[in-house]
């Protein structure tokens, strides 16, 4: 359930039924089989996933259930042990991070890398694809990258201000806070314009007023086209904005659905949200706090 | 391609500015003819003559540390003579290379090193040759700095033995080799482990260890201790042999090396390391501080002990042991013997004693074993404890398989640091089967390649696995993000 | 004492050609370190390949000088690649070993008796400069005033090397500015942001290595062009420390870093040689023969390491407030 930017709910999952593994109308992203282990433990071991276009999808599960390991096979930071993924059809099976980058596949560290020695400007800057001045001979050649670095300069500043952190933007980005490093990443990753961005716990550590404007800003995102797959242990959060929500446990997909599928869910309360959850019923407050727009 | 046209630009601009013009021969002259009598001691007084044709070009006379040299009008073909005459009684010219070097070729600027070897008179007819014999005469003049570099072959491979038995003595002399790379890679290995630092010093704490044992088992106090123990008791059963071995200088300056040793590293961990964590300083710049460390520690070593090779008085001239095709000296064959007990004590420590576990606990996870209730602290402590003591085994044992020399850490440094790449960094185990494949590796080389290249082949060999298995035979792959 | 002999020997050696060989070398090095966090603790290798490149060209095979350059300059792209290959995707550290080992193992071959016929083998090369020399525009005689003159040859060779510094310099700075320096300091601070934002980071790990290597290597060149001889063991890993020194002495990450370091560090090596000297001759310390004051500077310039680390670890011109910043 989410709404959208005029206040009305809209289904964008209607018809597929909450099973694990359930096949999707437009998946962008089809996970099958991927299988990692540490020594003896199996960290991710996903039969089938699919994630549908143009839609908010929610990871969640317990601590170490596998949500990072599978981010980072999925973009190219660690190698499977077996099993395949296509992105918009195309196989990216032991392409290198940078690489499934460029396909469209951005993604974020749950432990921020912010590029700490380097200005918050000169880390967004850095984030621009296809730059003549990054390639070595292009280097030498001034005015053919000036024009460019000054497109992407108004860009970046537009999206500093959309994360409040456009009067930083000459500090070391090793001088922000906590919260303000997982804003830069957020920010920077929106730079490379990806198709499908994946943020692995974008909100821990910012503070609610923000959460709630960077909600309506990755909404707003979904909205305009991009497809969103994000880990998020806050369950206001998560119902909150999320069209569709996968559950791992153990590193194997335990449930899929709407939040109120999940809600309703047993399995999913068993494993992650206690029955605590249930019992208490509350709304979550992003929903009310959206309907008021 | 753009790489390339970089290159290509820089070198422009280059030859731009050195432009070639026709090349006359360099009239820089100083061609020299020189060497040093030192084999089997350096003798003073001896003189040698260098002829052009027929022509004496010029005579020169060791001097008291058995140093000659014969300034030479120009490139050319000398010959140089030994005067036999003048060769003191005690001593007779060895057969090999012999008294007279006929056609020694000398190019521009060359200062050309020529080697004579004296023997013992009484000794003349039993003593082998020398190990030059097998180079021809041309080949034989290694300047006297360059056979401290180069990797020493096994000792008792005559060159004309057969392909097999080369090969087995290679191997005993790999599998000590390796022994001894394990003994001292295991505390970098487990250095590495607790504090993540890559510890450059190492190879320097292992000179230190050979040294210490060198002044202590050359303190004329224990020599005396040892005649006085053996005097004493040599008619008391078991004690009397048993006590005159503890007192031999040797054994004694073994053990004040390690306990030196085991200070050293204790020391550095407690001043310098442990005070450098706190203030959270970068592990890079730690590793350069580890470096910074190991020039001060080998520099001020160099300067101490002089820059000689040495070797340990004791133990030295023994006959071979032959156990079916293996020959071996008792001194190795016991080497062999302690390394491997002294390595099966370690494996013994880490696995089953508390300190131990403590030990791997904080390699594994350094913040899970601090938020058990390790005292991280303490366990760092012991690690550069044992570490220390290792390694300055370490050093002495390869001091008493090889040489003493101040460089001799630095070079098993880098076979150390090959081995803990082979095993696997961290790990203590893999430290050891990575030191004993070195061994191997760098001694069996030598079966087809020149023995200058041994140390290379093992490097080699830590290049390759970085790119097969970067983590190593037991090592685990690290997480990203 | 004689305190103005022994400043005027010192300035000598501070503006004279080996320290501008160390700076030439060292600019490589803050391009591997200094930006791209690279630990390269070979750079004597790239100087190594770089020398015997223009000795054995000229020396052995009779080409010219200009193409034993060229050779020298693509004997440290091949040395970058065999370095680079196996290690750039590894953890930093692995780097640093590999490229010492690697170093190692290059000065051992050179030196092997099975190429004496090509490198000279331990007795290296010579006679392979003069064509340089006698390219040597300046007439023969003494320039400079008083205390501070240079022969003609002396003096063609500073005009060269610290030249190439310059250039050298130049080029450093415009890669450094550009979209181009800002990835490959962004790798410094941390390869996985940058590769997670689409850039290939070992192609410029690579390139970042090999246009370091090359600085290396002319160095290297220069080098031997200045001594007019090559030997392989002059190329020890000690070389490669006192690059260290210079360039944290100086400060890493500045264009200008490496240049300063080298001056005042060649200045300060001097200063210390004399006084020793001086010293021993006169009796005052007694410990150390003549003969050692080389161990002694190499320790010297190991205690220097560990001061600039622990207490100025930006060097004389390193940004404070980047280098508190530090949290990797
Ligand atoms: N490099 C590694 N080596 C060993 N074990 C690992 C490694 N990476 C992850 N693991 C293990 O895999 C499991 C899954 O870890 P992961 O980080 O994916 O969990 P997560 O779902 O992201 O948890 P959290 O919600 O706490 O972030 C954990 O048990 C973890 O210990
Ligand atoms: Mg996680």
């Amino acid at each position: 359930m989410s709404s959208d930017v005029n206040g009305a709910t809209v289904d964008r999952m209607a018809g597929v039924d909450p099973l694990p593994g359930v096949a999707k109308p437009d998946p962008i992203l089809v996970v099958d089989g991927v299988r990692r282990s540490f020594g003896g433990l199996t960290a991710v071991d996903v039969e089938h996933l699919e994630v549908q276009r143009g839609t908010i999808t929610a990871l969640i599960g317990p601590n170490g259930a596998g949500k990072s390991t599978l981010f980072n096979l999925l973009t190219g930071f660690d190698r499977v042990d077996s099993g395949t993924w296509t992105f918009q059809g195309k196989q990216l099976n032991g392409l290198g991070g940078h690489r499934i980058a460029r396909e469209g596949m951005v993604r974020t560290f749950q432990l921020t890398k912010a590029l700490t020695r380097l200005t918050v400007m000169e880390n967004m800057l850095l984030a621009a694809p296809g730059q003549t001045g990054e390639r070595i001979l292009g280097s030498f050649l001034r005015p053919q990258w000036r024009k460019q670095e000054e497109a992407n300069r108004a860009r970046a500043e537009q999206l500093l201000e959309r994360f409040k952190l456009l009067a930083k933007k000459d500090e070391m980005a090793g001088s922000l806070s906590g919260g303000q490093r997982k804003l830069l990443e957020m920010a920077r990753a929106l730079m490379v314009n990806p198709t499908m961005i994946m943020l692995d716990e974008p909100m821990a550590g910012v503070n609610p007023a923000l959460v709630q404007s960077l909600l309506e800003h990755i909404t707003a995102l979904r909205d305009e086209g991009m497809t969103v797959l994000f880990v998020e242990h806050d369950m206001d959060v998560i119902m909150g904005i999320s069209d569709w929500i996968v559950v791992l446990s153990e590193g194997k997909v335990i449930a899929e659905g709407r939040p109120s599928d999940i809600r309703a869910d047993q399995r999913v309360i068993d494993a992650y949200l206690g029955s605590g959850y249930e019992e208490s019923g509350r709304e979550p407050q992003t929903d009310t706090g959206e309907s008021h727009e | 391609m753009r790489r390339r046209l970089v290159t290509v630009l820089l070198a422009v601009v280059t030859a731009i500015l050195v432009t070639p013009a026709v090349a006359v021969a360099d009239t820089q002259g100083g061609e020299t003819l020189n060497g040093q009598i030192r084999k089997p001691e350096t003798v003073a007084g001896i003189d040698i003559t260098v002829f052009q044709g027929d022509e004496e070009i010029g005579t020169a006379t060791t001097d008291s540390e058995g140093r000659w040299e014969v300034a030479l009008p120009g490139p050319g073909n000398y010959r140089v003579v030994l005067d036999e005459e003048s060769v003191p009684d005690e001593f007779v010219v060895a057969d090999q290379p012999g008294a007279e070097h006929a056609d020694v070729n000398v190019r521009p600027g060359q200062q050309r090193t020529v080697i004579f070897v004296l023997a013992y008179a009484d000794e003349a007819s039993t003593e082998p040759s020398p190990s030059q014999s097998s180079d021809d005469a041309d080949d034989g003049a290694g300047a006297a700095a360059s056979d401290t570099e180069d990797g020493l072959a096994a000792p008792g491979v005559s060159s004309n033995a057969s392909f097999g038995t080369k090969a087995i003595q290679l191997t005993v002399a790999g599998l000590l080799y390796g022994l001894i790379i394990a003994i001292s890679a295991v505390g970098l290995s487990l250095i590495f482990g607790t504090t993540k630092l890559t510890n450059f010093a190492h190879g320097d704490m292992v000179t230190f260890g050979a040294l210490m044992a060198l002044l202590v088992s050359g303190m004329t106090l224990f020599a005396g201790l040892h005649t006085a123990v053996t005097n004493l008791l040599a008619d008391v059963w078991l004690l009397g042999p048993v006590l005159g071995f503890v007192t031999r200088p040797m054994v004694l300056g073994t053990v004040v090396a390690v306990l030196l040793g085991a200070a050293l590293g204790a020391f550095l961990e407690r001043f310098i390391w442990r005070p450098l964590r706190k203030r959270n300083v970068a592990l890079i710049q730690m590793f350069i501080v580890s470096i910074g460390l190991a020039m001060v520690l080998r520099h001020v070593l160099m300067v101490a002990f002089g820059s000689n090779r040495m070797s340990y008085p004791d133990f030295q001239l023994q006959a071979m042991l032959r156990l079916g095709p293996i020959a071996i000296t008792p001194r190795d064959l016991v080497l062999m013997i302690l390394s491997v007990l002294v390595l099966v004590g370690v494996a013994a420590l880490l696995q089953f004693t508390r300190v131990g576990k403590a030990m791997r606990a904080v390699s594994d996870n350094r913040d899970l074993a601090e938020s058990s209730g390790i005292n991280v602290d303490r366990v760092t402590l012991y690690v550069w404890t044992l570490g220390g003591a290792l390694t300055a085994l370490g050093g002495v044992f390869y001091g008493l398989n090889q040489i003493v020399h101040w460089q001799m850490g630095f070079h098993l440094l880098l076979l150390m640091f090959a081995a803990v790449i082979l095993g696997g960094l961290g790990t203590a185990y893999g430290a050891m089967v990575g030191g004993l494949i070195i061994g191997l590796v760098a001694q069996l080389s030598t079966l087809w390649f020149p023995s200058q290249l041994m140390n290379a082949w093992a490097l080699g060999l830590m290049i390759i696995m970085l790119l097969v298995r970067p983590q190593g035979i037991l090592g685990r792959r690290e997480r990203v993000g | 004492m004689d305190i103005l002999q022994v400043l005027a020997d010192a300035t000598r050696s501070a503006i004279g050609p080996v320290a501008a060989v160390y700076a030439l070398a060292a600019i490589g090095l803050n391009m591997h370190f200094g930006y791209t966090g690279l630990l390269n603790f070979g750079q004597v290798g790239f100087m190594l390949v770089g020398g015997y490149g223009v000795a054995v060209s000229v020396s052995t095979f009779g080409l010219p000088l200009g193409v034993g350059f060229l050779i020298g300059i693509a004997s440290a792209v091949a040395l970058a690649l065999v370095l680079g290959l196996p290690t750039l995707r590894l953890r930093a550290d692995y780097l640093a070993i590999t490229t010492i080992a690697v170093a190692e193992v290059a000065r051992l071959i050179y030196r092997a008796e099975f190429l004496r016929d090509i490198t000279g083998g331990v007795y290296g090369l010579q006679s392979f400069s003069t064509a340089f020399y006698q390219w040597n525009p300046f007439p023969s005689g003494t320039y400079g005033f008083g205390w501070l003159s240079f022969s003609a040859r002396d003096l063609w060779v500073m005009t060269v090397t610290w030249g190439l510094v310059l250039v050298g310099s130049a080029v450093m700075w415009l890669l450094i500015h550009s979209p181009w320096g800002r990835v490959i300091k962004g790798i410094r601070e941390d390869e996985d942001a940058v590769r997670s934002l689409g850039k290939n980071v070992f192609v410029y790990k690579m390139q970042s290595l090999i246009i370091g290597g090359v600085f290396g290597a002319l160095a290297g060149a220069m080098l031997v062009v200045n001594q007019q001889t090559i030997t392989p063991d002059q190329f020890m890993p000690q070389v490669t420390f006192y690059l260290w020194a210079i360039l944290l002495l100086g400060g890493a990450g500045r264009t200008l870093g490496p240049v300063l370091g080298s001056v005042v560090m060649w200045f300060l090596l001097s200063v210390t040689d004399s006084v020793l000297r001086q010293l021993i001759a006169t009796d005052v310390i007694t410990f150390i023969a003549s003969s050692e004051i080389g161990g002694v500077r190499h320790a010297l310039v190991g205690v220097a390491l560990l001061v600039l680390i622990i207490f100025r670890p930006q060097g004389l011109i390193g940004n404070r407030k980047e280098m508190l910043i530090n949290v990797k």
